[in-house]
């Protein structure tokens, strides 16, 4: 194998048509899907991660389509309120469960190695284990279509909310096996989510290459580490719960159970203990993409990297004990309530401060607007805005009136497409060429992000309105008096154009996988240790193992009178 | 074939001064932590509300000779290592056995226990919210008793067929470090129930 | 109600993206208005202390996150503006830049105080409404959630009905507040008049508690807000606020019952002897159903199935027959009355004012 000629940094690129890379494996079809189901590679793992999450925001996507279709105009009687309550619930299970979660895993099983200079992640046939109980979690999960008829023949898909309060969950308000199939599935994918977890923090912690001290690492890795600490911490909860609702449901348990004394309250403790991490855990990756892209396209390093560490580890603290703003209409009482206030309006001050970081970093900078920076100032934008009607729903009065509203909807929405998606595309435009060997295409990318940017504010900005206009979440239709209608129009036209964007891009991944410009190993000229490997990298990952002596190993050998050891 | 010649590439580099297997379970126990505090906290919560019922201060008994036997266990793995770590199979192998007869034992004692309560006291996990919680509880860390007595057991085979040594060590250690979490656990599931009981 | 949805529609937009100060002022003009021009159910048009407070806390938090987001904001659009890569850049990489002790703790320490302001204000409205000691003459109402509608029980005045409730007006000069009491039969529901007061849960073995004072006259209409099943959509309020004289002549109304009487007696015999009575209490014909709302007044009331749809004879017939028509998912059974057997019944109902 001859390596052609050095980019003119000296780093050696992946254009050497020789080399034999992953995708080019020789093989029959059957032997290369072989290779692929049996791997323990991170990368290929990553990979098929990526294509899940990727898979199933089209389904969730499309049952949002009918959500929006049936709620577009009052009294409407497309889809029936059976079938509704079945849509909602499977498209917050689905984008929660198989889509965000499956994309920050993917991301993290691709990235951390080649970030922190190892050859794998630590336990690499665990890592394939994880990713087969998502894979399946998702498939029982969806089973419940065709199986959840039980013997009383009473409901397919479940339908008690991703959120599945209590006591609508018991078999007495929950006939037949929908609602099973909810816990399986969603604890199956946690056992999975676990697992990925273990190894990421045992990766980030053991692996690290000669010189890289934790505080030498790329942000990207400390904030997986606080994430994967947050999912051992967080996702064990709602595990607990959803055993507690099994043995309630199959073996007359009463965990939850009023009529014997048992408490509906507690599910919802045990499961906004879980559930509010959660968004942190979806959220922190959306940060460590950002702290990777911004400064790349602003030529300049991030700023303020010891703060950001820090607000990073103080989130994952204080982020566990803030759940029960989630329930302040519950009637814990004016102390819990003022508690609970108070210290989600604190989770705020590290969270907001990293928008500033983020823009100190871009100040002064050169700043260069390709797709992955679009959508990165997007979702600094967007996250500006879901942080501070984050902060309007943690004064517990105004969130007596917002709670389960459509102004609840619109702020999470703003956080999970507005900051986390539009991280995830920024992270795909950005890590596909590492991947791939191929450019995605520019132009269709500016087509991607412009009508999803129109779509994602047409639906979300309006839809903090019907909210404060008094529209409850979770109902299939609604009186043509109460001034929704025209709003919820809107919202469902956003809608449209967001589900044409996903095409477009869809549409640009599967033509650039064949057509797509060359790559190179650094096509953006960045400069953290994925970006010295061959595109896509070699199975091995390092021909040997790196050794740094600064966070941005490549500045100092693309710069090497002005290093950046000399400033850290 | 021994094993350890085949011992992937990445093994081979400059270890770290944590290995990654102490890390790995250090991780697995904080999770399995979080889920035992929160059947802990559902028992405790749900103390005094049942509102029907065998109380457990009627029907529980300390029971002192599993919680000994499973204590005792612990010593008894870690007699078990150290013999390793000397290469001194045989030992290791005795005090192995041991460990997996005394966490057997405490098994059974707890299936005796359950079996009393069933059948003499009427007490199920459907009985009351003290059943509901009891039950899932101390099943919980039945259940993590059996996994680790099947980890334990298939060492055990190994030893048997003398494929374990000293160069072992470290991977027996780690999960010696799990059984001793599953006791911990014990420790307070035994002060949470039985002795809050009275 | 006035309603010209596309300019209201931006109206409110703007006013979101651009600040709390000109919500305030067009709140300010607007919510004094008897009905609001935006919908029956705005947070915005607050008529009952709660939801003032409420409203007023919302004006100061909208203030300050919108201070907070012109700011920010403004520093994106302005640091996008003029950073961009020129065409004739020159390829060098600007100054690097690691941090700044002086502006990190100024971005730190600012929104520390930021947020213990808020937090200090919030503590107070938290505790203005909830910590309220229950004056003498008010008045005290239970609600029991049910899927899908309210029972509604007057204790003190030993008056049950269903869907809508009756309570007086109130004022600081003449205080006369209406506490509820929550509690639910099945599942975890809402209760939410959003004119009237924040929403508060009904949950099964438990009890909340929540007040409200509405100002003035007419009706307020809310609707569940914890979803509870099939027909969560359709379990709405509807909350009449009436004169003090107004309110103790409902109150009679709904103490004394119509005596069985001739008209409908057919109809009433079919009602006892079918599977009605079990559900439905009626005062004067014996049975406590208590699982279906209690239908005493049922023709004092504005509609049927919870706001399902208008109570008019036509509505009421075809409810009997089917109620999944109206309310797909509802407990009601189909009643499988022959026709002659359903006019008759309808024709009893009909005397129950």
């Amino acid at each position: 194998m001859t390596v052609k000629t050095a980019t003119q940094d000296g780093i050696p690129d992946g254009t050497d048509s020789s080399w034999v890379s992953e995708c080019d494996y020789p093989g029959t079809l059957l032997e290369r899907i072989h290779g692929w189901v049996i791997t323990v590679d991170h990368k290929r793992l990553g990979i098929m991660y990526v294509l899940l999450a990727l898979a199933y925001l089209l389904v969730g996507g499309v049952l949002a389509i009918l959500i929006r279709a049936q709620l577009a105009v009052p009294n409407n009687h497309l889809i029936s309120p059976q079938v509704f309550n079945r849509l909602f619930t499977l498209h917050g299970t689905t984008m929660i469960f198989l889509s965000a979660m499956p994309f920050i895993f993917g991301f993290a099983n691709y990235l951390v190695p080649l970030m922190i200079g190892a050859r794998d992640m630590a336990f690499p046939r665990l890592n394939a284990f994880g990713f087969w109980l998502t894979f399946f979690s998702g498939l029982l999960l969806y089973f419940s279509l065709i199986g959840g008829e039980g013997l009383s023949g009473a409901g397919t898909a479940p339908d008690v909310g991703w959120f599945a309060y209590s006591p609508l969950t018991s078999r007495a308000f929950s006939k037949g096996h929908s609602t099973d199939y909810w816990i399986l599935g969603v604890m199956v994918g946690g056992f999975g989510s676990i697992a990925t977890a273990i190894n990421i923090v045992t990766t980030i912690i053991t692996m690290r290459c000669p010189g890289m001290t934790l505080m030498k690492m790329p942000l990207l890795a400390w904030l997986y580490l606080v994430v994967g600490g947050m999912v051992l911490i967080a996702i064990s909860p709602l595990t607990a719960a959803q055993i507690m609702l099994l043995l309630d449901r199959f073996l007359g348990a009463h965990f939850f159970d009023t009529q014997a004394g048992g408490s509906a309250v507690l599910w919802m403790h045990f499961f906004w203990i879980f559930g509010h991490p959660e968004v942190y855990i979806l959220v922190l990756p959306a940060f460590a993409f950002a702290s990777e892209i911004i400064p790349v396209f602003s030529r300049k390093a991030i700023f303020g990297y010891p703060v950001m560490v820090g607000a990073t580890v103080a989130i994952g603290f204080v982020s566990l004990s803030v759940w029960a703003h989630h329930m302040f209409t519950v009637g814990l009482g004016p102390t819990a309530n003022t508690f609970f206030t108070i210290s989600t309006m604190f989770v705020a001050v590290p969270t907001g401060m990293k928008i500033f970081n983020w823009i100190a970093t871009m100040w002064g900078g050169k700043l260069i607007f390709a797709t992955p920076m679009l959508f990165s100032v997007g979702f600094l934008a967007q996250f500006l805005i879901a942080g501070l009607t984050g902060v309007m729903l943690a004064a517990a009065p105004f969130d007596w009136q917002l709670n389960n509203s459509y102004f609840v909807i619109a702020h999470f929405h703003y956080v999970i497409v507005g900051a986390i998606i539009f991280m995830i595309f920024a992270a795909i435009y950005y890590w596909f060429p590492k991947a791939t060997g191929r450019m995605l295409n520019e132009r269709l990318g500016k087509w991607h992000f412009y009508l999803f940017v129109i779509g994602f504010h047409l639906t979300f900005d309006t839809m903090h309105v019907p909210g404060i206009l008094g529209m409850p979440r979770r109902i299939y239709t609604y009186e043509a008096d109460r001034g929704w209608g025209t709003l919820n129009f809107i919202c469902s036209v956003g809608a449209l154009f967001q589900g044409a964007a996903l095409v477009v891009f869809v549409f640009n991944i599967i033509r650039s996988l064949q057509k797509g410009a060359i790559a190179g190993s650094d096509p953006w000229n960045a400069w953290t240790l994925e970006w010295s490997t061959p595109s896509p990298p070699p199975s091995y990952n390092f021909a040997t193992i790196p050794e740094v002596r600064s966070r941005r190993p490549l500045w100092d050998i693309k710069h090497p009178t002005d290093p950046d050891w000399n400033y850290e | 074939m021994n094993t350890l010649t085949a011992v992937p590439s990445f093994e081979q580099l400059p270890a770290p001064s944590i290995s990654r297997g102490r890390v790995g379970m250090a991780c697995l126990i904080v999770a399995e932590s979080a889920i035992f505090i929160i059947f802990v906290v559902a028992y405790v919560f749900y103390t005094g509300k049942s509102i029907s019922g065998p109380l457990p201060r009627q029907v529980l008994e300390l029971p002192i000779a599993g919680t000994i036997c499973l204590l005792s266990s612990s010593a008894t793995i870690t007699l078990a290592v150290r013999a390793l770590r000397k290469d001194r199979k045989s030992l290791f192998g005795a005090w192995w056995a041991t460990t997996i007869a005394l966490g057997a034992s405490f098994l059974f004692c707890t299936a005796g226990e359950w079996r009393k309560l069933i059948q003499k006291e009427g007490l199920t996990i459907s009985t009351n919210l003290f059943g509901t919680t009891f039950y899932s509880l101390v099943g919980l860390h039945a259940t993590h008793v059996v996994a680790g007595l099947t980890a334990l057991g298939v060492v055990m085979i190994f030893a048997l067929k003398g494929k374990v040594n000293r160069l072992h060590t470290e991977r027996i250690e780690v999960l010696a470090i799990y059984w001793h979490f599953v006791d911990v656990v014990w420790v307070v599931v035994f002060c949470v129930v039985y002795l809050l009981a009275s | 109600m006035i309603e010209s949805p596309i300019i209201l529609t931006f109206q409110r937009r703007a006013s979101l993206a651009t600040g709390g100060i000109v919500l305030l002022c067009s709140q300010v003009c607007c919510g004094a208005v008897r009905s609001d021009p935006f919908s029956p159910t705005n947070i915005f048009s607050p008529a009952s202390p709660p939801a003032h407070a409420i409203a007023n806390l919302a004006y100061f938090v909208l203030l300050i996150t919108a201070a907070i987001f012109a700011t920010v904001f403004g520093l994106i659009i302005y640091v996008v503006a003029k950073y961009r890569r020129r065409p004739n850049d020159d390829g060098k990489e600007p100054p690097q830049v690691y941090g700044s002790n002086a502006v990190e703790t100024a971005w730190t320490v600012v929104p520390i105080i930021v947020v213990v302001v808020l937090s200090l204000v919030t503590a107070r409205v938290i505790h203005q409404i909830q910590e309220v000691p229950k004056p003498p003459g008010a008045v005290d109402v239970q609600i029991i959630g049910h899927q899908f509608w309210w029972e509604i029980r007057y204790p003190k005045y030993g008056v049950v009905t269903a869907n809508e409730i009756h309570v007086p007006v109130g004022s600081a000069a003449e205080p006369r507040p209406t506490f509820l009491e929550l509690r639910s039969a099945d599942v975890a529901h809402s209760f939410w008049v959003p004119r009237l007061a924040g929403k508060t849960n009904l949950i099964p073995n438990r009890v909340n508690t929540m007040w409200i004072e509405p100002e003035r006259a007419g009706v307020y209409l809310g609707q569940c807000a914890e979803y509870c099943g099939t027909q969560h959509a359709l379990m709405l309020i509807r909350v009449y606020a009436d004169d003090p004289d107004a309110f103790d002549r409902w109150i009679k109304g709904q103490q004394q019952y119509a005596e069985p009487n001739a008209i409908g007696a057919a109809g009433r015999e079919l009602f006892q002897a079918n599977a009605c009575i079990n559900c439905h209490t009626v005062n004067g014909i014996g049975g406590a159903g208590r699982f279906g709302p209690d239908l005493t007044h049922l023709m004092s009331r504005a509609t049927l199935g919870s706001g399902a749809t208008e109570n008019t004879q036509e509505n009421l017939r075809a409810w009997i027959m089917q109620p999944d028509h109206f309310k797909p998912g509802v407990l009601m059974p189909a009643m499988n009355l022959s026709d002659s057997d359903l006019d008759n019944v309808v024709r009893y109902l009909l005397t129950l004012k």
